[in-house]
């Protein structure tokens, strides 16, 4: 899949994160993080995204995650939904990722 | 006998056996106080009026290195702290111990102080926001001494605080020091944590907003209490100082920890007739009153007297009959203020009768059933009302460790989780109540008994809520949630957490990488 757009998924509301995706073409992978819960969860939750974006096959990225105390399947709904639509996608094949 | 003519000419015997008298040296001799100038109906009133803080200050001879101390009745609305700690700095006073009874949001202002070493020590119940932070990262030199309300109040009465200036913001007084704190614009209801200081402090200056008539009655701080009175255009903002009648939650999860929490206590054996309670003023526990009362009502219970923060809940539950008496150290809401200053049976209290545990008898010791809150609870039910998850200060001892050891039932409820943090943890950051004094954790998902309460657990084995082991809910947690990494501290230790009768419960560090 290729990033063509700025995708944005979720919000700032508490249990949730609200992530932004942009093409960041033939420079892998620019993940940046801010959360409430960093000190505990940052490792985690950077694991998710990268797992995540491995599943979607995405190598050239820029994710900015704005997280505040979301779960893991949250954060990886949340970024599916934006890598989707930043690549223009129609169809979502929400189970093959599963 | 040897004898002395005192100042009317009267013969007084020097000694009788070995009690040495002292002979009568005029009506006025000893007695500084006393208006000299009896019959000069000219002069003005006597009163204790100063003009600005600045000569109450000055007056009260602070000096570099004393204590001061001020109480937290105005919560978030507070202004006297933050203008009395100005004139203090501008008077290039230097290393004063702050035993404030708690710190607010507002008191952030306290920062400048401390980095110009106008403020060197800390004692307090609690503190939040950026102060909180400040303190957690690791800025102030000496540590500060966290204490629950019944141990400052054991500590100022037994000397280990020395209160050398209380400075008091009070909602009324007259020009003699007679205060209360239901009149006025900015009334806070009971000023308990007031009245302990007022009595213990060497020197006392009231501020206040409202100028009240002699006498000032009822009054909770009395006139021969008080050295300096200095009138102020406002003690505090009334918006933030309380706020309307606590609605219920409409929060779903709240409502499902209070119908837990009160399903609990109505099946326990404390559930009688007469019984006394004590709640607090968070979501969940406002609800739980609320369920609690439906029970109350159908089983033909009334509670004889309710202990603490006063809400208009509370409130609501005495003037229907629900509850007898009311005992007030800290007054919530505007409802409870109401009721404080216009109810005979809704009693003002100071934080010695309260909580105090080395006084001959408080409050909290005879009290059947609290309700209470926590950050944390981990797997000894020991319980961290102080830090939050990520290690920094963001919360207060209060009367938590008091009540839970004091009460027949303490229940401490609380969601889960929240948002990505389990409330129950192998081990707490930080512990203001030990575990053995915790009797029963409530949350959304389940409830569990302390297994030291055998006597419960065999109770309730006949009784179908969800009970689980502390481990059982902590494996609910981590499922939804992970596991945290730890957090990392410092070994410098920025906080000391007193036990109410003064040992040290726990030490709070620095974390690392807090700017």
């Amino acid at each position: 899949m290729k990033i063509i757009k700025t995708g944005m998924a979720g919000s700032l509301e508490s249990s949730d994160v609200l992530i932004t995706v942009d093409s960041n073409t033939g420079k892998g992978r620019n993940i940046s993080l801010e959360s409430t819960v960093k000190r505990q969860y940052g490792k985690q939750i950077l694991k998710v995204v990268e797992h995540t974006l491995d599943l979607l096959e995405i190598s050239d990225v820029t994710v900015r995650l704005e997280d505040k105390g979301a779960l893991d399947c949250t954060i990886r709904s949340r970024l599916e939904a934006a890598v989707y639509r930043a690549a223009g996608s129609e169809t979502y094949p929400w189970e093959s990722l599963t | 006998m040897k004898m002395n003519k005192n100042s009317i000419g009267r013969e007084i015997p020097e000694k009788i056996g070995k009690l040495k008298l002292s002979p009568f040296e005029g009506a006025f001799a000893h007695t500084p106080l006393v208006r000299q100038d009896k019959g000069n109906r000219r002069l003005p009133r006597l009163n204790k009026l100063v003009d600005t803080i600045e000569q109450a200050v000055l007056k009260s001879e602070l000096k570099d290195g004393m204590t001061i101390s001020f109480h937290h009745h105005f919560r978030a609305g507070d202004y006297v702290l933050n203008m009395v700690m100005d004139v203090i700095s501008n008077l290039g006073i230097k290393d004063i111990t702050l035993a404030s009874s708690s710190l607010t949001t507002v008191h952030d202002e306290l920062i400048p102080h401390i980095k110009k070493g106008t403020v060197t020590h800390i004692i307090t119940s609690g503190m939040r926001g950026k102060l909180a932070e400040f303190i957690s990262a690791g800025h102030m030199e000496e540590p500060v001494l966290f204490h629950s309300h019944g141990g400052r109040a054991r500590a100022v009465e037994e000397g280990e605080i020395k209160i050398d200036v209380a400075f008091l913001g009070v909602p009324s007084c007259d020009v003699y020091g007679n205060a209360n704190g239901y009149t006025g614009p900015s009334a806070c209801g009971s000023l308990g944590y007031a009245k302990v200081d007022a009595k213990y402090a060497d020197k006392v200056v009231l501020l206040t907003d409202y100028l009240a008539e002699y006498p000032n009655t009822p009054f909770s701080i009395d006139q021969d209490m008080v050295d300096y009175i200095v009138k102020v255009d406002a003690v505090g903002d009334p918006e933030k100082i309380s706020t309307g009648a606590t609605r219920i939650t409409r929060n779903p999860r709240d409502l499902l920890i209070a119908q837990n929490a009160a399903d609990f206590i109505a099946a326990s054996p404390y559930f009688e007739d007469g019984f006394s309670l004590q709640t607090g003023s968070g979501g969940a526990s406002l609800a739980t009153t609320r369920y609690l009362t439906e029970y109350m009502e159908a089983r033909n219970i009334k509670a004889s007297w309710a202990l603490g923060g006063i809400t208009g809940q509370i409130v609501k539950m005495h003037e229907a009959g629900l509850i007898k008496k009311l005992l007030d150290v800290q007054s919530f809401d505007r409802e409870a203020i109401r009721s404080i200053g216009e109810n005979r049976l809704h009693t003002e209290i100071d934080a010695s009768y309260y909580a105090n545990p080395l006084n001959k008898g408080c409050a909290v010791n005879k009290l059947n059933v609290v309700i209470l809150s926590a950050l944390e609870i981990d797997l000894d039910f020991n319980v961290n009302v102080l830090t939050g998850s990520d290690g920094v200060i963001m919360g207060a001892s209060g009367g938590h460790s008091d009540t839970a050891v004091g009460s027949g039932l303490s229940v401490i409820v609380a969601p889960l989780i929240r948002g990505r943090t389990s409330t129950v943890t192998k081990r707490a950051l930080s512990v203001v109540t030990p575990g053995e004094s915790v009797d029963v954790f409530v949350s959304d998902r389940g409830i569990a008994i302390n297994p030291r309460r055998k006597d419960l657990i065999e109770h309730f084995c006949d009784v179908r809520l969800p009970f689980h082991t502390m481990e059982e809910l902590l494996d609910k947690a981590e499922r939804l949630v992970g596991r945290p990494d730890p957090i990392e501290f410092t070994d410098k230790v920025v906080g000391l957490i007193e036990y109410r009768d003064g040992t040290i419960i726990d030490v709070v560090r620095q974390v690392k990488g807090l700017e």
